[in-house]
């Protein structure tokens, strides 16, 4: 198979290493952002040291190294708007700043989690906040997605749907049906694609004839976008002009936003022994290629904000965490009856 | 009362249901070409508009997944797959996502989507163009799966299924497409009081069956009623969740029982039936071992001569049933 490397620097990790241009973006915005994106790592660390210490066993894909895709697209989303994910889905769901406590609490399967004790780690659900539900099966959000955005088009409101997917669920036939579909019917839905390389275990190289999935918006007549993953100000552009586009009854969007998980598929290992290029070298590449580093050095040179605001910020972090880690661990397991009552509306009958 | 068949009672139900809740939506391939869909559906779109009934692309699991996204969004779709043979296709949201997302995120919300399965076979159409594979759905918790056998249950189950809190398998025969009967005027339906119910007593021996199955047991009656053999008839209706006490208790008063459907043998609807009377039936109360009629363990063929073998008549159950004894 001719390959094509259609991504160039953006997949060479070599690149994009120095500081954030920051364009026009406010100071206070990006100190947000900062927020944020340092939230959901200290809060994905905080599930990997659970797993380790056995507090937990449910499955949990981790998704460090990439918390600029959630929270650039989370800037332009509103209440109303109902954003999917997959089973790598703990940054889109902390980005839209659902509850910390119940996130926890639910990779700990206690009844105060965000599905109850029900869900894990996959399945996580807090529509209050936007977070309208993940799913492992790769790509099955993607259809539910664009129901969504069917309703929200019937709603007449002006909201979007949003659905995040990796690299693997293009390669899944739904996604396809469903960019189709999306298009066909012009629906407000903004389709995710946070490229990472790999799926599980496999190189994009072993998988696909190009590493751009952009292609696939670009066949069904989609707009897209084709971006730094790693850098929360492009993705914040791109997503801010797609959003914009499918709000004002435009249709759908496609963001391939290019990045790199530093954990393995599933659990809090580096995997750096599956798929035959991710190697020690590889990972040590791309953690220069750091979102958070990348943010706060452009902070610190362009706006002059001082060390002590990211050091005040992160304390800040590792105090909410600490007491979400306490309420949660200090909450019920599920009651044995919504095993059966869970099943159907009103209990079995 | 007006004299309704089953055909245009599935129509009427769609009518009541979308009338009656604005959030109600047709989806579905051919939904604008009726006659993918026989009669049940005629001039829908041009009573509700093509925003309320929607003609789609050749994409049965996004079509079915759209369904189902805008149901967990507050609306109350029908989708409608005119074969269920192409309803495979759609199997993830069905089974993966439909069935499990009010159990697997606490009890919060429900996917409230009627999927419309249709079985349409016969005509020499052969192995894809053929099956009634209700009993996989009616494996899985979370889905409620109703298979009506008369006009008043078409249009009744199909109200139910659009007001459903659960995501629902609506399951049509188009073989039951010209049975009449007159109809009561519609109403709303609480899809709970669906639970099987005799269609015909008797106190010799009892079939339990579903759809078609129930015409075809209704017929066999007739025919053994000569011989002066009386079956009690028993229509399951809602094979899932499934309530086995009427048949239990209708057993017990019979001592003989066979089950009737149209579906395959091996773990197939009929084996949950003869389980229900196995189970539930003290052996004391049973005159013989409780017997089913299903499809061969075959696909569907084409030939004439091996089509007309395949599917199961009035006259083989009551042939059966003469062989069970009285």
């Amino acid at each position: 198979m001719q390959f094509e490397d259609k991504l160039g620097y953006l997949a060479d990790p070599r690149q994009l290493t120095e500081a954030l241009d920051l364009k026009n973006a406010s100071t206070d915005a990006l100190v947000a952002f900062y927020r944020d994106m340092v939230l959901i790592r200290r809060t994905e660390e905080t599930i990997a040291e659970l797993y380790t210490a056995k507090e937990t066993k449910t499955p949990v894909h981790l998704g460090i190294g990439q918390e600029a895709v959630a929270v650039g697209v989370s800037a332009h989303l509103n209440s109303g708007d109902r954003v999917y994910s997959g089973h790598r889905g703990h940054s889109h769901y902390l980005a839209l700043h659902a509850p910390l406590t119940a996130i926890l609490a639910e990779v700990m399967g206690r009844a105060t989690g965000a599905s109850r004790g029900m869900g894990g780690s996959m399945h996580l659900f807090a529509p209050e906040s936007g977070f309208h539900g993940s799913v492992p099966i790769v790509g099955a959000t993607i259809p539910i997605a664009v129901g969504a955005g069917l309703a929200c088009k019937m709603d007449g409101k002006g909201q979007v749907a949003v659905c995040y997917f990796g690299d693997g669920a293009c390669e899944e036939g739904v996604l396809h049906e469903s960019l189709n579909f999306a298009r066909v019917m012009d629906l407000p839905v903004l389709f995710v694609c946070e490229n990472n390389l790999y799926s599980s275990h496999l190189d994009i190289h072993l998988r696909q004839p190009s590493n751009s999935v952009a292609r696939f918006a670009e066949a069904h007549r989609i707009e897209s976008r084709v971006i730094d993953g790693n850098d929360v100000v492009a993705v914040s552009e791109a997503a801010a002009d797609l959003i914009e586009g499918a709000r004002n009854g435009g249709g759908p969007g496609f963001v391939e936003a290019v990045t790199f998980r530093w954990l393995g598929h599933v659990g809090p290992n580096a995997d750096i022994d599956v798929g035959v290029r991710r190697s020690p070298e590889e990972l040590k590449q791309w953690k220069e290629r750091d979102p958070v580093r990348r943010l706060t050095d452009a902070l610190k040179e362009a706006r002059g904000v001082d060390q002590s605001r990211f050091a005040e910020i992160d304390a800040e972090i590792e105090t909410e965490i600490a007491d979400a880690l306490e309420a949660a661990r200090g909450s019920d397991f599920p009651a044995g009856n919504v095993l059966i009552d869970y099943v159907y509306a009103g209990g079995r009958s | 009362m007006t004299r309704l068949a089953y055909g245009d009672a599935i129509r009427e139900g769609f009518e009541y249901a979308m009338r009656r809740d604005p959030k109600c939506f047709a989806i579905g391939q051919g939904l604008w070409s009726p006659w993918y869909v026989g009669n049940s559906m005629k001039d829908l779109d041009k009573k509700f508009g093509k925003e309320r009934v929607i003609d789609t692309p050749v994409s049965e699991l996004a079509t079915t997944g759209a369904a189902v996204g805008a149901a967990l969004n507050g609306y109350h779709p029908i989708v409608v797959h005119p074969r269920m043979d192409f309803m495979i296709l759609a199997a993830d949201q069905i089974v993966n996502q439909a069935a499990k997302w009010r159990h697997m995120l606490g009890g919060r919300v429900s996917p409230t989507v009627t999927i419309r399965g249709i079985v349409n076979r016969g005509g020499e159409q052969g192995a894809q163009h053929s099956q009634a594979l209700h009993s996989w759905y009616a494996h899985v918790p979370g889905l409620r799966v109703l298979m009506p056998a008369t006009a008043a249950d078409a249009r009744d189950m199909l109200i139910a299924a659009a007001q459903s809190p659960d995501p629902v398998m609506y399951i049509d025969d188009r073989w039951c497409y010209d049975l009449a009967e007159e109809v009561a005027p519609a109403a709303d339906v609480d899809i709970r009081s669906i639970k099987p119910v005799i269609r015909r007593e008797g106190s010799d021996l009892t079939i339990a069956a579903a759809s078609y199955s129930v015409a075809l047991s209704l017929a066999a009656a007739e025919l053994l009623e000569k011989d002066g053999v009386a079956c009690e008839v028993i229509d399951v209706r809602a094979l899932n969740p499934f309530d086995p006490a009427l048949i239990r208790e209708s057993v017990e008063r019979t001592g003989r029982f066979l089950a009737v459907d149209g579906g395959w043998s091996t773990c197939g609807f009929a084996a949950e039936l003869v389980a229900s009377v196995a189970e539930g039936v003290s052996p004391a109360k049973l005159k013989g071992a409780p017997a089913r009629i299903t499809l061969p363990d075959a696909p569907a063929p084409t030939s004439a001569p091996l089509e007309k073998a395949y599917y199961p008549t009035a006259e083989l159950i009551a042939e059966r049933v003469r062989q069970m004894g009285r």
